[in-house]
């Protein structure tokens, strides 16, 4: 104890300990709070940049989401497919097998589903068609997902780089496809069985994304309970935080990845599909646009609870939309968007580090609550 | 008399509740050998991170060549030319030799790889090591890696090294070798600190011994006046009455039989030879050892989470009264086979338990497989977390708390309650009392002892000698992998139980070739 004093000056001034459980009211008041800093932080950059109030910037973000009907159904749209592929991906990182080949996966599975509309779109009935290319994209879904998790349970093989590969494959085939299918040479597709519709989901009371937005809804409540409620989810859970726990109480880990791989394919083909017959009628390169590494984001934002992951997809979404609006209405360039977006996503990630650790002053007291 | 290349003045140090070290007096001279020699959690290793900069003793003051010093980080304790050896290696197995010696360091201007190998050869030659500065790490044996440790310290101009247990790895003839090298280097006139609990090296290699027991200084002694018995006594301590009930065993029928089995892990080290015992209903088999002498892996292998070589496992099935050979079935198997066989394992909550999850899922564990049903059935799980908590005392806001947020105490005694609720016939634990306070650690000696009395057939893994003679009622005695003795606990001492620890099964220094 004699050489406290010296023994100070080498001492930092702050440590960051862990916190116990918070109250969940709490919890929600930092987030909250994190949400209005944010805004302060995007506006100081909107006026020192752009000279723009930004309270009507705020403004049209929200319209550019909610502003007309036709907006709105859109942007329903865009949160169904984006958290439909949160979905695909949750259960595969709840096991902590790093699927980043959502967006491949994706792909593929729209593939399988254009290939049929454009083969043999007229020749059969439309109920059996959109059946059979439903059926096409789950199984392409499958493959694409099941290939690195097969790989990884036998050999050891790093699935990150894995599944990041296959996503060129999968671009390459869908390049190919349109260069065979599109006689002109031309590199883009366009609308596919335009007049007689064939392979197309058809309109629920007049609105065009209902059908998909339905069934996503479905498929959230329907994830939500396999993860917390059956001996599946409770499997990958176990796999996910302690593979040593999981051989402990003698579950086939292999088996487990496999099967949480065929499941997270089986829904990323979903997407793919839904995608082609419910919303874009054709396909390009980019037919994920990047959802299929965005909803990790989701996935990960939501702490991989499907019924969170519609609050997290619906921000995510808001955002972008939000951006691509201010962008054309303030004849802004579309960088300034994105720069909001990641401070406010910055802000939202976090505080989470507050709601974990708490800062101390050192020497500050003995006991701290 | 010039002053002590190290000295250490009243050194002490705790986590937590647990005090690691107590007070610790000890000096080391320049020209000099010391062995720190103590059991298993005896504070050594404590000791020599608080000199070489990976913790900071709470109290006491650290003299370096007389005068005092403030040893905050590894870098600090470089500048005070203290170089430790860790048990465990800390190189980048891409790099080669040479590049593994200089990274980290300071130095202006580029590296010039040439000069550093150059150095590395000087310093090899001066000491007597056979190292090849080019090779890559992935491409060493372990005692070229050591070496590369050793030349690593020394290339930053270390005068005092502390190795931690560095025969452990090592072949006798590679021990031979290594021990060359440091009396070289205390020619030199370096001070040497050399962490260990074989006796043998002891008293080969070193000057003089400090002694360490359960975190308190013991004494020093100089090595060419003193034996085995002296040393062992010192290391083990006089017999601590604990006021355990230990009743005689009953009915003891043969449940499990251990026979020949032997296992190599993927190095070519035999990490069980030959080990054959029986554990029987009613009683409690005592396992004694230094830590890493096979005691997890005969444990696993048990339990089915580790494959073997030769040797079966048979259980005798109460019940039936069949015999059911276990060797090459899976935990799952196992439990199917209808032998109720319950293990906690020595890491508790990355194995027996996750961490993440709340008393009642860690309860399902072992039993959510139960019906036909995709779905969980968690009330009877709450119900099993409920009656554990309230009779094993567990302080926790609610079952519902993620375990890991429980304290070590608690933890133990929510696995403890798990696998005792399964009614198993044979019961494996290792380490059950580790880190526990005193009346959890009883609290767990009392449950272990309902249970022998059930005429389960209790296999408990110890590290504390006094535990192990008052609760067991035989103790097995592994040493490297084998079996060195089986004694019965109410009459052995922890004399002999020390000595069978140490004893080199292969009968002294033969080739391990």
């Amino acid at each position: 104890m004699r050489n406290n004093s010296s023994k100070a000056t080498h001492e930092p001034l702050f440590h960051i300990a862990k916190r116990n459980a918070m109250v969940w009211w709490k919890a929600w008041l930092i987030r909250g709070a994190s949400i209005i800093a944010s805004l302060i932080v995007c506006a100081v950059i909107i006026v020192s940049l752009t000279h723009q109030n930004p309270l009507e910037v705020y403004g049209a973000m929200i319209k550019g989401s909610f502003g007309t009907s036709r907006k709105f159904w859109a942007m329903l749209q865009n949160l169904a497919i984006l958290l439909c592929i949160s979905l695909a991906v949750t259960p595969a990182f709840k096991m902590k097998f790093w699927n980043l080949g959502a967006e491949g996966q994706v792909l593929f599975g729209g593939l399988c589903s254009m290939m049929l509309m454009f083969m043999v779109g007229d020749r059969i009935p439309n109920v059996l068609l959109i059946i059979a290319m439903l059926a096409a994209s789950v199984l392409g879904g499958i493959i694409w997902g099941l290939l690195p998790a097969v790989f990884k349970a036998k050999w050891g093989t790093n699935e990150s780089l894995f599944t990041l590969m296959m996503n060129y494959i999968a671009i390459q085939l869908v390049s190919f496809a349109i260069m065979v299918w599109v006689p002109s040479g031309s590199s883009v597709m366009g609308l596919v069985n335009p007049g007689t519709k064939a392979g197309w989901l058809p309109d629920l009371f007049g609105q065009k994304y209902l059908i998909n937005i339905l069934i996503v809804a479905v498929l959230t409540v329907v994830m939500f309970v396999y993860l917390k409620y059956s001996k599946h989810g409770y499997e990958i859970s176990v796999v996910g935080e302690s593979e040593n726990t999981a051989r402990y109480i003698g579950i086939d880990v292999k088996k487990v990845i496999i099967r949480t791989m065929i499941l997270s394919g089986a829904i990323c083909g979903l997407s793919g599909f839904l995608l082609v017959s419910g919303t874009n009628h054709t396909i390009s390169k980019e037919l994920a646009g990047g959802n299929g590494f965005t909803a990790i984001m989701v996935s990960w934002l939501a702490k991989f609870n499907p019924i969170m992951m519609v609050l997290t997809s619906l921000l995510v979404v808001f955002l972008q939309r939000g951006a691509g609006e201010i962008a054309t209405k303030f004849n802004l360039n579309t960088s300034l968007a994105d720069i909001l977006t990641g401070i406010i996503i910055f802000f939202i990630i976090g505080c989470e580090f507050f709601i974990n650790y708490k800062i101390m002053r050192t020497n500050s007291g003995k006991e701290d609550k | 008399m010039s002053a002590p290349a190290i000295e250490l003045k009243n050194i002490t140090k705790t986590f937590g509740s647990i005090t690691a070290n107590k007070n610790v007096c000890l000096t080391v001279n320049n020209g000099e050998i010391l062995s720190l020699l103590g059991e298993n959690g005896s504070g050594k290793t404590t000791l020599m991170n608080m000199i070489s900069g990976i913790y900071f003793p709470d109290a006491g003051q650290i003299f370096i060549d007389g005068s005092e010093a403030v040893i905050r980080s590894p870098k600090d304790a470089f500048d005070y030319k203290i170089g430790m050896i860790h048990q465990h290696f800390k190189l980048v197995d891409i790099f080669t030799a040479a590049e593994n010696v200089v990274l980290g360091l300071k130095e202006d201007g580029k590296y010039n790889i040439k000069d550093v190998e150059k150095k590395v050869a000087e310093i090899s030659s001066k000491y007597g090591f056979d190292i090849n500065p080019s090779k890559k790490i992935y491409e060493m044996s372990v005692s070229e890696k050591q070496t590369v440790e050793i030349i690593k310290v020394l290339y930053r101009g270390a005068n005092i090294l502390i190795l931690d247990e560095p025969t452990a790895v090592l072949t006798p003839q590679e021990t031979q070798k290594l021990f060359a090298v440091l009396r070289k280097m205390k020619e030199d006139g370096k001070a040497i600190v050399i962490i260990t609990h074989k006796l043998h090296e002891v008293l080969d290699i070193s000057d003089r011994v400090s002694v360490l027991r359960k975190g308190e200084y013991i004494g020093t002694l100089t090595t060419s006046e003193t034996n085995e018995e002296e040393l062992t006594e010192m290391m083990v301590g006089k017999k601590i009455s604990l006021d355990i009930d230990r009743s005689k065993p009953e009915n003891c029928e043969d449940r499990l039989t251990v026979e020949n089995i032997s296992f190599e892990n993927s190095d070519g080290v035999k990490v069980l030879d030959d080990i054959s015992f029986t554990a029987r209903s009613g009683e409690i088999l005592g396992i004694a050892g230094i830590a890493g002498s096979g005691q997890k892996e005969l444990l696993e292998a048990i339990a089915g989470l580790q494959k073997f070589d030769s040797g079966k496992i048979v259980y005798n099935d109460p019940k039936s009264g069949n015999a059911v050979n276990l060797k090459g079935k899976t935990p799952y198997q196992i439990r199917e086979l209808g032998v109720r066989l319950s293990f906690v394992p020595e890491d508790r909550l990355g194995m027996g338990l996750v961490g993440n999850m709340d008393i009642t899922d860690n309860m399902m564990l072992r039993s959510y497989r139960k019906g036909k049903s995709a779905f969980l059935k968690r009330s009877a799980p709450r119900e099993l977390a409920e009656n554990i908590v309230r009779d094993l005392e567990v302080a926790t806001p609610g079952i519902s708390t993620p375990v890991r947020r429980l304290s070590g105490g608690n933890v133990q005694k929510v696995l403890v309650g798990r696998e005792i609720s399964l009614s198993p016939t044979v019961l494996m634990t290792a380490y059950p009392v580790r880190g526990l306070d005193i009346n959890s650690s009883y609290l767990i000696y009392n449950l272990l002892n309902t249970q022998k009395e059930k005429g389960v057939a209790v296999i408990f893994v110890g590290e504390d000698l006094d535990v192990l003679i008052e609760l067991c009622d035989r103790i097995l005695v592994l040493s490297s992998g084998s079996v060195t003795g089986i004694v019965d606990a109410r009459t052995a001492t922890k004399e002999e139980i020390g000595k069978l620890m140490t004893k080199n099964s292969k009968g002294g220094e033969g080739d391990a070739e």
